[in-house]
């Protein structure tokens, strides 16, 4: 722990307190270059607040977050993004009036202030990123497609697809296979075992065979600090995860 | 597949600007007496208004209940030129100060006020048209923006600019008009705007500037600009956290609203031949987004229809039933905005959705 930069990101003594309630507590938390780390824990527990807190769209109280050595805390959101952080939201939020391929090309890096947003060319590179990410995402097929009469959780995989087209190197994804079928969700296991070689990933789940599919580090959040972390075998194993979280 | 579907909607697109194009160039102008055609050009003047709200409101999300600014903005820097043009010391020698507007002369200036020297050029005050607007939408735009402020208090903030400006307008007199306005305007470098060849020529200068702003606001919504516009409306979020300032483009977008309808403003100030803050006020401002809505919302060509529609309305119905306008005006918006929410019936399932329209 003696040097922070050594890790993809590094949080450390992260606390935010809405009305004296500490959703997030003294939080210390490291991701590798590369890594999938899955965070479960029960409601309440703080996962998606940490998510918030990484991309920007809370201002921890206390604490930084450290990406590459460089600190977030005092970055407005879309420059967070820019460092390399994608996050996917519990819900999907997609442009349900956009096609398929609008909805990746709108979130192509480039053409992203107003002026290169205005002069911004559809090129070759586009065009093979686009199919690349959506044949990804399975959704190769559905590109003219309104992102609105997508299945849900062809929504859910368009914003997986959307955060690829930024090519970052954290995906952040909150819930992603939440309402989707069991074919999909072995897809989307699938799919982050795909990945996961070549982003650094955190996903928030509550299924756990889900989690043992794509698991291989796990992290146990409870009252807004980590209570356990290791692979599946250890924390299935521990103690007062089974109490907080599993059961007996 | 989408390649043929943009040309179909390319296609259509351009029919409906050429069916525009023909009415208001040639069905008008053969049809109408020299005062229809002058009223018809006011009319097309607010439709600058409407076709920016169209894109502002829209597709970008932004309720503005304050374009009476930016329409007075224009419509007051083209009056100052011209309130100086017909101020020449030879046409005001019976005042005490000579060769200032009569106005100021009544309030006791002996002296033309430092914001009003530049209007004596005619390449200022067009600039100013184009550049004032656009400069104060951004300050306002960035200001509310970079707070998050949107929906519901920016339309009541950008109604209670409106009301400030007009106050400010009636209660410096001496600089404005105050509540009369800036009247009595004459000739545009020695032009009279008030013969009938010269209110014929306006009309149709409004008439192809008003296309070139509906041209240059369905090139911008084909953009990746125009996109991103959409896509705020739909999930600001998302916007902001693919990494776009989500601040900068909605005032960019209230910038172009503002331009377009400062454009309009001094259109109308040639073609009615005088200014005054009831033009610009309150009432005005909202009757600017009755026209979008009633155009439809998502359709640039239809706010110009949706301000022709009602303005010709008006003139039929407020001579019968003049108490009865307003409450007419209120209901077709109500209707509208309720029933219709986004564009007319029989227009494709990709306008209601939002494409395609523009």
């Amino acid at each position: 722990m003696s040097s922070n930069t050594d890790f993809l990101l590094a949080v450390e003594d992260l606390t935010v307190s809405f009305d004296g309630f500490k959703a997030i507590n003294g939080l210390n938390f490291y991701m590798d270059e590369k890594e999938l780390r899955v965070v479960i824990g029960p409601n309440g527990a703080g996962k998606t607040t940490l998510l918030d807190l990484i991309c920007g769209k809370t201002k921890p109280t206390e604490g930084s977050i450290k990406f590459r050595g460089k600190e977030l805390t005092k970055l407005p959101e879309h420059r967070i993004v820019w460092e390399g952080v994608g996050r996917k939201f519990q819900t999907p939020s997609i442009y349900d009036s956009l096609t398929v391929r609008e909805n990746l090309e709108v979130s192509y890096p480039r053409g992203r202030g107003v002026w290169g947003a205005v002069a911004f060319k559809r090129d070759e590179a586009l065009r093979e990123k686009t199919h690349e990410i959506a044949s990804v995402v399975l959704l190769a097929e559905a590109l003219e497609t309104e992102a609105g009469l997508l299945s849900h959780g062809q929504k859910q995989w368009l914003e997986i697809g959307m955060l690829l087209m930024q090519d970052p190197a954290l995906l952040m994804l909150d819930e992603p296979i939440a309402g989707m079928s069991a074919r999909e969700r072995e897809l989307t296991a699938e799919l982050l075992n795909r990945l996961a070689g070549k982003h650094s990933i955190i996903v928030i789940e509550h299924d756990m065979n889900f989690v043992k599919q794509i698991g291989r580090k796990v992290t146990v959040l409870h009252q807004g600090t980590i209570l356990a972390e290791g692979d599946m075998e250890t924390v299935q194993s521990d103690r007062r995860v089974i109490d907080v979280y599993l059961g007996h | 597949m989408n390649a043929k579907l943009d040309f179909l909607d390319g296609r259509n697109g351009l029919v409906s600007l050429l069916v525009l194009a023909a009415l208001i160039l040639i069905v008008f102008p053969l049809a109408m007496g020299v005062d229809q055609l002058n009223l018809t050009g006011r009319f097309l003047s607010f439709s600058f208004v409407a076709v920016g709200l169209v894109l502002c409101w829209g597709y970008g999300g932004i309720l503005s209940l304050g374009q009476g600014i930016f329409f007075g903005i224009g419509g007051y820097c083209m009056a100052m030129f011209l309130k100086l043009e017909a101020s020449t010391p030879e046409a005001t020698a019976i005042q005490t100060t000579p060769g200032i507007p009569d106005f100021m002369d009544w309030n006791r200036l002996t002296e033309l006020p430092w914001f009003w020297v530049p209007f004596h050029s005619l390449t200022f005050t067009l600039l100013a048209i184009l550049v004032l607007p656009a400069a104060f939408a951004y300050l306002m735009g960035i200001a509310m923006f970079k707070r998050r402020v949107s929906g519901v208090y920016f339309a009541i903030i950008t109604q209670a600019l409106v009301v400030i400006l007009t106050i400010l307008l009636v209660a410096q007199q001496g600089f404005t008009g105050g509540a009369n306005g800036i009247t009595d305007l004459r000739t545009l470098k020695g032009w009279s705007i008030n013969t009938d060849e010269a209110l014929v020529t306006l009309y149709f200068i409004t008439a192809v500037l008003l296309l070139a702003v509906i041209v240059l606001g369905k090139w911008l919504l084909h953009t990746k600009f125009g996109r991103i516009l959409i896509a705020m409306r739909d999930r600001e979020d998302r916007v902001r956290f693919s990494g776009y300032d989500v601040a900068n483009f909605k005032a960019f977008a209230f910038c172009i609203a503002a331009t377009f309808s400062a454009i309009g403003g001094a259109m109308f100030t040639l073609q009615e031949g005088f200014m005054s803050p009831s033009l610009i006020g309150i009432i005005p401002s909202i009757e600017f987004v009755i026209f979008a809505a009633v155009g439809g919302r998502l359709s640039l060509i239809g706010a110009v229809y949706g301000a022709l529609a009602i303005g010709f309305l008006r003139i039929a119905f407020a001579e019968a039933y003049p108490q009865l306008w307003l409450f007419l005006m209120g209901t077709v918006f109500i209707v509208v905005v309720l029933f219709l929410p986004m564009a007319w019936p029989g227009s494709t399932r990709n306008m209601r959705l939002g494409r395609a329209a523009c």
